[in-house]
């Protein structure tokens, strides 16, 4: 891993575009329902804006996001999103069925609000999953 | 041998293109994937879940249970990685010797 004090170059342009990066991915994921994207692309926009914090920063990068996090963030997205489809079932609906989800709201509302969080924690979970490639490849996992 | 492996390579991408004939138009309006369940997505999706963005409908509504797969598969990978390519503590035991390795293993133990 660079050290911090390896270039100034890159410490100050790192700290400059990772937060575009995020704001960006943060439109892409939640603005699927007008434009081209959603949860992959978005997720793996955010992936890179911890890749390159990794890569830039070193050591200090994982006092921001730890090793251990980015396979927290897979796991919680995968759960969130079975979890989101098991809750039509619990109103007469098929598994993924969001219309069903909350019986007493419209469905076309519900279709719409259950493609925005599918949509949300694929996001997080290719965010975690790819991170956790990486560390793994990098670095060779928790230790 | 080796000329033989370029025939065949002829041959399969002669066949392959010679069956190119059979594929509809692209854009033909009366082909089998125009005809199917794509018209109804067209017609639909906008009406059925205030999405003007219909890739996004299809992938995450009609076909959410393919996308649900999709990012199974993700975790699968990330997990995958990580078991393959853990760094051991050294105090979890990692044998450095090979004999020691395979006999642990089971393997040839003479």
């Amino acid at each position: 891993m660079t050290s911090r004090y390896d270039s100034v170059f890159l410490d100050v342009v790192s700290r400059g575009v990772v937060p575009l990066i995020q704001i960006f991915a943060l439109y892409v994921v939640t603005h699927g329902h007008y434009d081209p994207g959603g949860g992959f692309q978005g997720g793996v926009m955010l992936a890179a804006s911890i890749i390159l914090l990794r890569v830039a920063q070193g050591e200090e990068s994982y006092e921001r996001f730890p090793r251990a996090a980015g396979l927290y963030l897979a796991a919680f997205g995968a759960l969130a999103f079975c979890l989101l489809g098991f809750m039509p079932q619990l109103f007469g609906g098929n598994f993924l069925e969001y219309g069903y989800a909350i019986p007493p709201m419209e469905a076309v509302e519900l279709r719409y609000w259950g493609i925005f969080f599918a949509e949300v924690f694929i996001g997080f979970l290719v965010w975690g999953a790819l991170v956790a490639i990486y560390d793994a490849l990098a670095t060779g996992g928790f230790d | 041998m080796r000329l033989a492996g370029v025939v065949l390579i002829a041959l399969v991408a002669g066949f392959l293109m010679w069956a190119t004939r059979d594929l509809p138009l692209r854009g033909d309006p009366q082909s089998p994937a125009s005809t199917h369940v794509s018209v109804y997505y067209i017609e639909n999706a906008l009406v059925d879940s205030k999405t003007p963005n219909m890739v996004t409908a299809v992938l995450a509504d009609y076909r959410g249970f393919d996308t649900f797969g999709e990012a199974v598969v993700v975790v699968a990978a990330a997990l995958s990685c990580l078991l393959i390519l853990l760094r051991r503590r050294d105090d979890q035991g990692v044998v450095d010797d090979p004999d020691e390795r395979r006999r642990i293993a089971g393997g040839a133990d003479p």
